[in-house]
């Protein structure tokens, strides 16, 4: 429980060389929820890519476990990728694919279970999602919450111990996103997940967030680190007061 | 109406909806101004028409003069200010223009990066194909019978009405010249090394870029405006194993047996026209049919259709597969796929046919 689970040092982000963000430095604790958060374009989804290795970094390390995502070989990797589950934005499950089959996809890749086996792992985990019995539609074929905690039992298929969120409750109305976050909440809790969000999404982050880091566009690097409900109590600049008020003081000071 | 300048005071008055502008001597007089006052003396009437062109006139003034708004009609003056707020951007004219020199060294390097890619896709291709064989490769059955289905039965139909047209149409024209010498029956042998060396493949080639190489690359690119390129990534799974070779896989089995319905619609095509046009015996056209055709140049059309078929899916794929992240893309990566399969596989003929030729085939 000591040693930070993921850990960044001097990063710098961004795309063909042009720099997004400079100099990032933090550390993700065991079973915390971790907020990146930050305005539009600032480079939250960047740092997300780069953090799961889609994306490669200008220079700079993250640590994940350990391993260095940057530098790491083909057989680290494959030993990342059945370590850390991500939801992406629109879900993105396998649309040619049943959620069953999406489901299955990451166990039949990488565990010798029988088909017995995967098949009561697949129908646990679309039940703790609150998919019980959807395990023949299609994405096309349900609705747009529904596909995002589809994709989360995706991303819970290996038990991973790192789960990245890209944004959870954009297109989602106030009732669903809540659930969303409840579940978020509860997989923490009960299984020990570290979790990882990205989002600006105010009411979320103060509901789940345990700890998070404030991107700033304008010195392009972290402008503040903590517990985002600290953070709203002893704001360290007026960017993140303004972010995290929805700017109203910012209106009440003019 | 009228506009009238007074100081540093832009006065307004009169009825503002019709033939309303702010002049150019206007802006000229009131270019070197600090501040400037937008000032309300009895206007009568104005609508959004009027905020255009009052914030027209403005616009190119609000970087260098401080412009105030006074006692305007309350929406009007709301209107102008919001629109006012943000400061114009450089003009276009203030970038740095490229020179010839340097569009063709961009275009340069673009088509060079281009090549390069795609050779390295084909490689990529190669090697999934290879851990294929050694059982290495992670794909689902069910993909490749779902795109066996889609590019065989599916695509009979259609291979064989286009092959028929083509096998008709040249039986037709081949005619109307052998005609002259009296040597209509020689339409047959025409038709059938026509259709069996060439035109078969040629043929089922362009009518599956059209139809397969195209939704491929409209299916790949999707996948990836919906990020699931990356999960797939993200998983450990290889795109081109994935997806590239159950697709490659249905294409190179199904090519040579569609070049081969092909051929023979084509032959019946030809048939037709002699039959019900020329009025030649059917007997005699097969006779001369059976004459005329040759294994080495059937297998020939064949092999083009095997080639034809690697061309289209690494085509499809990839342009899929490097898709943008938008609507648009898609469409652009479908255009290209259908292009460049096309063109690939005139190119591919060209080499198949000198080889050929240079082994006596």
């Amino acid at each position: 429980m000591t040693s930070p689970i993921i850990k960044a040092q001097n990063l710098n982000i961004g795309y063909d060389n042009r720099a997004i963000m400079n100099q990032l430095c933090f550390e993700v604790k065991r079973g915390d929820i971790f907020i990146i958060m930050g305005g539009s374009g600032c480079g939250k989804s960047t740092l997300l890519r780069t953090m799961i290795g889609l994306l490669p970094a200008l220079s700079g390390h993250v640590m994940i476990n350990g391993i260095d995502i940057v530098s790491a070989d083909e057989k680290e990797k494959k030993y990342l990728v059945t370590r850390c589950g991500i939801l992406y934005q629109s879900g993105a499950l396998f649309s040619s694919m049943s959620l069953f089959e999406n489901v299955a996809l990451p166990l039949e890749q990488y565990t010798s279970y029988s088909d017995q086996r995967i098949r009561e792992i697949v129908k646990f985990k679309l039940a703790l999602v609150g998919l019980a019995g959807f395990e023949d539609f299609y994405p096309s074929e349900i609705s747009g919450g529904m596909r995002k905690r589809a994709g989360l039992a995706r991303a819970l298929a290996l038990d991973p111990e790192i789960v990245f969120f890209d944004e959870p409750s954009a297109g989602l109305d106030p009732i669903s996103s809540k659930h969303l976050d409840d579940l978020i909440l509860e997989i923490n809790k009960i299984l020990g997940t570290t979790i990882v969000v990205v989002t600006h999404e105010l009411s979320s982050l103060f509901n789940i967030g345990k700890n998070s880091i404030f991107l700033d566009s304008s010195i392009k690097t972290i402008s503040a680190k903590g517990n985002p409900k600290n953070l709203l109590k002893n704001p360290p600049n007026e960017r993140v007061l303004a972010f995290l008020t929805r700017g109203i003081l910012d209106e009440k000071k003019s | 109406m009228t506009v009238k300048v007074k100081g540093e005071n832009l006065i307004l008055s009169g009825d503002l909806t019709e033939k309303f502008f702010v002049s150019d001597t206007v802006i000229q007089s009131l270019k070197n101004k600090k501040h400037l006052v937008v000032k309300n003396e009895g206007i009568s009437d104005w609508n959004q028409k009027s905020v255009i062109a009052l914030y027209t006139g403005l616009r190119q003034l609000s970087a260098l003069t401080d412009i105030q708004i006074n006692n305007l009609p309350e929406g009007m003056g709301h209107l102008l200010e919001l629109s006012l707020k943000t400061s114009p951007k450089d003009k276009e004219s203030d970038l740095p223009k490229e020179d010839f020199l340097e569009i063709l060294g961009t275009k340069g390097i673009f088509v060079a990066r281009s090549v390069e890619s795609g050779f390295c896709f084909f490689v990529q291709m190669i090697e999934s194909w290879g851990r294929q064989i050694r059982g290495e490769s992670i794909y689902r059955k069910k993909d490749f019978l779902l795109a066996l289905e889609d590019c065989g039965p599916k695509a009979v139909m259609i291979v064989s009405l286009i092959s028929f047209m083509v096998g008709l149409i040249l039986a037709f024209v081949g005619a109307l010249q052998l005609k002259n010498f009296g040597a209509q029956i020689y339409v047959a042998s025409l038709v059938t090394v026509g259709m069996t060396r060439i035109m078969g493949a040629i043929m089922t080639g362009i009518i599956m870029a059209g139809r397969t190489g195209a939704s491929y690359a409209a299916t790949i690119g999707t996948m990836q405006v919906n990020e699931e390129l990356d999960a797939l990534q993200t998983m450990g799974i290889s795109r081109v194993d994935f997806l590239g070779l159950p697709r490659m896989n249905a294409l190179l089995l199904s090519m040579p047996i569609l070049v081969l319905v092909s051929d023979f619609v084509g032959i019946l095509g030809g048939c037709f026209v002699c039959v019900f046009l020329w009025e030649i015996p059917m007997g005699e056209y097969i006779r001369y049919c059976t004459a005329a055709f040759s294994l080495q140049n059937f297998l020939v059309g064949v092999f083009h259709g095997f080639i034809f078929g690697l061309v289209i899916t690494i085509c499809g794929c990839y342009f899929g597969m490097t898709c943008g992240r938008n609507a648009d893309s898609v469409g652009r990566a479908t255009t290209n796929a259908v292009v460049y399969s096309i063109v690939w596989m005139i190119v591919m003929t060209g080499i198949i046919t000198l080889i050929c030729e240079g082994f006596g085939i």
